[in-house]
């Protein structure tokens, strides 16, 4: 990827022992930020994203020179309002835009990491992203926010730091991840190890890629993120560029054509090693193992206000899951809201212009800022 | 703001913890969080008063009091306050007995099925009552199970259930129940208001 070197960075010096037991010191995390930080320092949201997105939260994105992942929700005058807010986001470390991951130069060897990088979980991505909190000597943020792994990272933050910031929005994600999702993650790992390419994870340092692998873990994960309804009314049957089937196997039908567009696309913007770290991260997440059986007891003195969302076609972080966060807080005591937003578009929602999603966001943080 | 709200606020001391299920817009919700520094939750049914609630900065639930009330610890709040929803429950009694075990107050108002004009439409014009408190048609009511204020205070005496206070409500006009007026009360008022503990 060009122009990878040119992503802001902070070198964490501090030595950090991750839960595999391993400790990493003198590492990159790479950041973006959009607005600006007020002199009392209480205007900065941290934006936590899911496993396929990266710091670019919204404008171009330079590496990609697409929009970012959450444009419609993000910017000047929208529901996380850049001209009123401070958004910090980071990429995970693990990830590939420019943190460190298994992309990143082993000093010993010379050689990319590559499968040598040590497996990371979602307690570790938070703690590193902690330490932008010093970085922009930040006493407390304004709100932390994120859907998906996102989410994931709000609920871990919130955890680790209770009293690090004033709000927090935890959005179509769990507390625990479940066998299905463990499934469908190892679904994706499977289709990029078995590709000849991957090399045990070697490849950076060859010729070729695991494209083909990457590419159908992200179709077999982009179903996932739509509903059977939404699928069905966008799609149908309709056929690609023909008038009747080809008796071939070639992309007869739109819905074919369009999940292979969606593979090939991603295999550009995309390391499979990341992908492998990330959705490992995310099967690791397991905050009733944590707190060993009791989710409240990690926000049991929190006075962080939250605000859950969830999405009535969401079949893959579903409603329930997001319900039992609800009740470990309740149970905590804590202070909580939830809506359900209705809406078609399966997981992927809290990406789309969803309406009602934008003006429940907007609504929040202006009443509680 | 209502006059049943005013009522509701006046129950409940300053600086507490309330659980308000079924808020609606959160207008009382509002009005205590911002007149009596109360500690303040609500669970609502409807997407759109949630969207309000959080508009006004309430910490609200989208959700069922018949589901998810049973996710509040015990004696999580110092009141709980149920808002002529009772009688649109399937299981009123359940409720009743949730609200007493996640609050230590619970404070009750009811459309009174007793109330004279009710009696008349069902006498006279033989048709299931339509009121100002009871403006739908029998076949698009959400009201499953209607009671009068003397129901109610029987039911709480028979469930061993105190009645703190009982407030009865007429055309904005407020007035105290008790065993000698309640009759009387039962005939005349709109509303019955009710501070129960167990």
């Amino acid at each position: 990827m060009n122009n990878i070197d040119k992503v802001k960075t902070i070198i964490i010096k501090k030595p950090l022992k991750l839960d595999c037991g391993k400790t990493i010191s003198n590492f990159p995390l790479a950041y973006e930020t959009y607005g600006k930080l007020n002199e009392k320092k209480d205007n900065a949201i941290l934006v936590f994203h899911a496993l396929s997105g990266d710091q670019f939260v919204t404008g171009i994105n330079p590496i990609t020179n697409k929009n970012g992942w959450w444009t419609h929700l993000v910017g000047p005058n929208k529901s996380v309002d850049t001209n009123k807010f401070f958004v910090i986001c980071a990429n995970v470390i693990g990830g590939c835009m420019g943190s460190y991951g298994p992309n990143s130069i082993d000093p010993l060897t010379n050689k990319k990491l590559g499968t040598n990088f040590p497996v990371i979980t979602i307690n570790d991505m938070v703690n590193v992203q902690y330490n932008l909190l010093d970085h922009f000597k930040i006493e407390k943020l304004f709100c932390v926010m994120g859907g998906s792994m996102g989410g994931m990272q709000v609920l871990q933050f919130v955890a680790n730091f209770p009293n690090k910031t004033k709000t927090a929005i935890p959005i179509a994600c769990t507390a625990s991840h479940s066998a299905q999702n463990i499934a469908l993650n190892e679904l994706g790992r499977q289709a990029i190890m078995a590709d000849s390419n991957w090399k045990d994870g070697d490849y950076l340092n060859l010729k070729n890629s695991p494209n083909k692998g990457l590419s159908v873990a992200r179709m077999a994960a982009h179903i996932t993120y739509l509903s059977q309804k939404g699928l069905q009314e966008k799609f149908g049957r309709k056929l690609q560029e023909r008038d009747d089937l080809k008796f071939s196997f070639d992309a007869d039908f739109q819905i074919e054509s369009y999940l292979r567009h969606q593979g090939s696309a991603f295999v550009d913007r995309f390391d499979a090693n990341s992908y492998l770290y990330i959705t490992r991260a995310m099967d690791y997440f397991d905050l009733v193992k944590e707190y060993k059986g009791n989710v409240s007891d990690a926000f049991k003195k929190t006075k962080v206000k939250f605000f859950i969302i969830s999405f009535t076609s969401d079949w893959l972080y579903p409603t329930a899951e997001n319900k039992e966060i609800i009740i470990a807080l309740n149970a905590a005591g804590a202070d909580v809201g939830f809506i359900e937003i209705k809406s078609d578009k399966g997981h992927d929602s809290f990406l789309l212009e969803v309406p009602d999603f934008l003006i429940t966001i907007k609504n929040f943080l202006q009443a509680n800022y | 703001m209502k006059k049943e709200f005013h009522i509701i606020a006046e129950l409940i001391q300053k600086n507490k913890r309330v659980l308000d299920v079924g808020c609606g817009d959160g207008t009382l919700l509002k009005h205590l969080k911002d007149n009596k520094n109360i500690d303040t939750r609500g669970l609502e049914i409807s997407k759109k008063n949630v969207q309000i609630c959080v508009s006004k900065g309430l910490s609200v639930i989208e959700g069922n009091a018949e589901k998810d009330l049973q996710q509040f610890p015990n004696s999580s709040f110092d009141y709980v306050i149920l808002s002529q929803t009772l009688q649109a429950f399937y299981k009123p009694e359940k409720v009743i007995d949730d609200l007493l075990r996640v609050a230590n107050k619970a404070i009750v108002t009811i459309p009174n099925f007793g109330y004279w004009k009710v009696r008349l439409n069902l006498l006279f014009k033989g048709t299931m009552p339509v009121t100002k408190n009871l403006p739908n048609k029998w076949y698009d009511t959400p009201n499953l199970h209607m009671c009068t204020i003397k129901d109610f205070v029987n039911f709480c005496n028979k469930k061993n259930i105190n009645l703190f206070k009982s407030i009865a409500l007429y055309d904005e006009k407020v007035s105290k129940i008790n065993n000698n007026n309640l009759e009387m009360k039962n005939l005349f008022s709109e509303l019955g208001i009710f501070s129960i503990e167990k």
